[in-house]
């Protein structure tokens, strides 16, 4: 200590850790920028939390689920405590998990929460995700962001996949036939792919420990790195806010990472948490000692997967058994099909922040979030496209819907198939009026005011409704959207009277552009001479 | 691309003003700026601010209450001990406790803190400027130029016999690791077109594991069979069973619509697989007046009376037909394998 002077003070102890950090990681540099970072705030914003959260929980519970489980397709006969097993033939993957669940103390509860927490991650995912859509977060420049998070719903489906397929009961193996049926389905190399993958002939003895790496190596790997760029590209870009008094495209407006935001969102963690065990006592899912270990002669009604996986089984179930049998070959167009419209569907939903800036031409960056109003065609591909997922989840439980609301089997496949077509169209169109509507009624708002619920009477005996003038935070806030004009192609023919020439693209193009901002695609919104002129002179009322 | 020329033209007008200032006074809808403050209750009242420090620290100490309670709970109750609550029935008890006990103890900490950031943390809101994410276009032009000096000095674009046959190497050179994951599996060859049944092989009974005897399948009944010699203990049994099991029904003969159908039986007892020529799930559910079966995983029906014909749901085929026969002792055998692969298509059936 020769170094300091008896007059120095001495630092307090968490000075002098944050200096020696500092002298090699250089934290007070990334500190200053970093520590008061504002965030806005909005419930909304939350969604994205639950599914980080959720993410940790699963990953601290799949550890503890580790340390008790066997990824081995071994046969045992059982011998435990649970009499209805006794004597009988399994694999020592679904003797672990019974293990696990009824001899392990509180291996029921971290199973159940790893399960719940699954769930909660996919569906919090889910939703983020419309948020993120339904107001426009994914314009520039966070097209990036969507594609990562779009990855992780992805991923995180088949991670979920994977990990229900381990403990080798009877449910999980129907699944897994599934699978094969699947590859099988695929043309020229459908065969092989199902003999590498399971070893052999199904089941084999492999898949439970290649799941098993698949589900606690190379996906979570995977989603770990994606969610860390994820994280780190939200921090760069900041968030996004609604449009209000005091908030610009150039600022974000709200309160600083520490103490407040820290303590909400380190809270929010517990929180979830908390929900999630309390669900995980309350409510079984999954008794796989109840479902009894798998036997590929046997299968359980009722068997379906969990439901993020719900659509594409619907696919499946609603597809015409088409085959195609030629040159000693068949194609499996029954299974196929399906099995490439799903993909489909979900790059449909992964690309379109890119097909939007095509058809905008619009190259700027954008942080103000749009209300789902006033973009009425996004606003209706998005329940469009909700729809479509509904009435495939509807098909992919049809057996469920059945029993449950005692209707035919065939009435529910014939609802789904003509369903999946009509109904993404007509919610399309309710979607996209009722915002019309909304928009109509933001306009009355701004030219006439609130309506007030006071009817005043006047000198010559008409009754009115006095509607009040909107304070400016609110005339602004209502606004403050920008209303795009479609892409005109101009005239066929130049000022000399040659043909322009006009590529298809562009063509496209404009009409795709028409339907998103054309006449009847969008509100005027209100200008401040209107206003003025209402509310001079007249009065309003 | 066309998008360039026309990428302004369709844009609004102006694009938001970077703060309300920048507005003309007198539009009605400029930007009011951030609104005052409003102090909350704990602001201006002591007396609100330690009501809401109690209520906080309560929360914390009630989430120590319930840790303790989660570790007491795993030392009384026993693992198998099932306890009946009300509304949720019979439940295990273990389980039960240690599950809302961490669920209090996780809860009440967010809670705690969350409450804590509500009421006592200063709730001013305040601006941060957010900066363009382009670079500026003297840095856009440093990197360029150092890019291209680069690319210059390393000669690749000089060098094009390097260069392409780098890239030809590099394309390449991931075709090892594909090679790699060829022994994960045998090929397919032949394995998906057999079975375990064979002429001669007896029928066992699933459930009783004896031989079935005709007098043993009465009409309207389903049962279950696989081949003489199969064990439940035997290594690959999975995988034997996957393409063996049969399913066994007795039709009146004169009700058997298809005429091989017919031929293959014996005496209307008919001998089908199994598994769904879907994607291959066990079938289970059997209407005896029909005689149709029915897949429980995508609902694939079968008529059973007429060749197993698809009458409705995503099978593509019928389910192939096992032809037998009575051996000398009375019992059902068969008389060959599977004429065509059980189970879901491939590109090689054919």
């Amino acid at each position: 200590m020769s170094t300091v002077t008896d007059t120095q003070r001495k630092a307090p102890a968490g000075e002098r850790v944050a200096d020696w950090a500092d002298g090699r990681l250089g934290i007070y540099g990334l500190a200053k920028t970093n520590m008061r970072k504002i965030f806005p705030d909005h419930w909304s914003f939350m969604l994205g939390e639950i599914c980080l959260y959720t993410f940790i929980i699963i990953i601290l519970t799949g550890v503890y689920l580790t340390l008790f489980f066997h990824p081995s397709m071994n046969e045992v006969v059982y011998d435990g405590p649970y009499v209805p097993l006794q004597g009988i033939h399994m694999s020592e993957a679904y003797a672990s998990t019974v293990n696990i669940s009824l001899e392990v103390r509180g291996g029921l509860l971290i199973r159940q929460i790893h399960h719940w927490a699954a769930l909660v991650f996919l569906a919090g995912m889910l939703v983020h995700m419309m948020r993120v859509f339904f107001t426009g977060a994914f314009r520039k420049p966070r097209e990036i962001n969507w594609l990562f998070g779009f990855l992780l719903l992805v991923l995180g489906m088949f991670t979920g996949f994977t990990g229900y397929s381990l403990p080798d009961d009877l449910l999980s193996g129907t699944g897994v036939r599934f699978m094969e049926g699947v590859m099988l389905s695929i043309p020229i190399v459908g065969s092989y792919l199902s003999m590498f993958l399971y070893g052999g002939e199904f089941p084999g003895g492999d898949f439970v420990s290649r799941f098993y790496s698949v589900h606690v190596l190379l996906l979570p790997g995977i989603m770990l790195g994606l969610l860390v760029g994820h994280l780190i590209l939200v921090f760069y870009h900041k968030h996004t806010q609604f449009a209000g008094p005091g908030k610009t495209n150039k600022n974000v407006v709200g309160m600083p990472l520490l103490p407040v935001y820290m303590a909400k969102a380190g809270g929010f963690f517990f929180l979830v948490f908390g929900v999630i065990a309390a669900m995980a006592a309350i409510a079984s899912i999954n008794p796989i000692w109840e479902i009894g270990p798998y036997r590929p002669d046997q299968v359980s009604t009722g068997a379906q997967p969990d439901w993020y996986m719900g659509f594409s089984e619907g696919l499946v179930r609603i597809m015409p058994g088409w085959e195609i049998n030629a040159w000693g070959h068949t194609l499996v167009l029954g299974v196929f099909i399906p099995i490439v419209v799903f993909p489909l569907v979900l790059v449909g939903i992964g690309v379109y922040p890119f097909i939007e800036s095509w058809i905008t031409g619009d190259k700027r960056e954008h942080h103000i979030l749009d209300r789902p109003r006033n973009a009425p065609t996004r606003t209706g591909l998005g329940v469009a496209w909700i729809t479509l997922y509904l009435i495939l989840l509807v098909g992919g439980g049809n057996d469920l819907w059945a029993t449950h609301f005692d209707l035919s089997i065939n009435a529910i496949t014939w609802f789904v198939r003509i369903g999946m077509f009509v109904g993404p169209v007509i919610a399309f169109i309710v979607a996209k009026r009722w915002c019309l509507g909304l928009q109509r009624r933001d306009r009355e708002k701004v030219l006439h005011g609130r309506e007030s619920g006071v009817i005043k009477r006047l000198p010559h005996g008409e009754f009115i409704e006095v509607h009040e003038p909107l304070k400016p935070q609110q005339l602004h806030t209502l606004t403050a959207h920008e209303q795009y004009q479609p892409l005109e192609i101009g005239p066929e023919v130049d000022e000399n009277g040659v043909a322009r020439k006009v590529s298809r693209l562009t063509r496209v193009r404009a009409k795709l552009s028409k339907g998103y901002y054309g006449e009847h695609n969008q509100i005027e919104k209100p200008t401040a001479e209107e206003y003025k002129e209402i509310t001079s002179g007249h009065g309003h009322h | 691309m066309s998008s360039q020329e026309n990428s302004e033209e369709n844009l609004p007008s102006e694009q938001d003003p970077a703060h309300g200032a920048v507005e003309p006074a007198d539009d009605p809808f400029a930007d009011p700026g951030l609104p005052a403050h409003k102090p909350r209750i704990q602001d201006i009242d002591e007396r609100a601010a330690k009501r809401s420090e109690r209520v906080v620290a309560f929360l914390f100490t009630l989430s120590m209450l319930a840790t303790i309670g989660f570790i007491a709970s795993y030392v009384i109750f026993p693992v198998d001990k099932i306890i009946f609550v009300f509304p949720f029935g019979h439940v295990s008890a273990l389980n039960f406790s240690l599950g809302l006990t961490l669920g209090v103890a996780l809860f009440t900490i967010g809670a705690g803190a969350v409450h804590w950031a509500r009421t006592l943390m200063s709730d001013v809101e305040m601006p941060a400027e957010r900066h363009p994410i382009e670079a500026p276009a003297e840095v856009k032009a440093q990197v360029l130029a150092d890019f291209a000096a680069g690319a210059a000095e390393s000669g690749f674009g000089r060098r094009k016999l390097i260069r392409t046959t780098m890239f030809g190497a590099m394309a390449m050179v991931p075709l090892a690791g594909v090679m790699l994951l060829r022994d994960l599996g045998p090929l397919p060859e032949k394995k998906l077109r057999k079975t375990l049944w064979a002429r001669g092989k007896v029928l066992i009974n699933m459930n009783t594991n004896q031989p079935l005897r005709p007098e043993d399948v009465s009409v309207g009944s389903l049962t279950f069979a696989m081949p003489q010699g199969l064990q439940e203990s035997d290594e690959d049994f999975q995988t034997q069973i996957a393409k063996a099991a049969l399913m066994i029904v007795r039709i009146q003969p004169e009700n058997i619509k298809d005429k091989k159908e017919r031929e293959w039986a014996h005496d209307g007892i008919v001998a089908f697989s199994k598994i769904c020529t879907h994607v291959g799930c066990p079938i289970s559910l059997y209407e005896q007046q029909t005689h149709h079966v029915l897949c429980p995983c995508h609902q694939s029906t079968f008529d059973l009376s007429d060749g197993a014909r698809v009458i409705f749901g995503p099978a593509g085929h019928p389910l192939p037909q096992l032809r037998i026969g009575v051996n000398g002792e009375g019992n059902l055998e068969a008389l060959g394998d599977f004429a065509e692969p059980v189970g879901p298509a491939f590109w090689e059936r054919g």
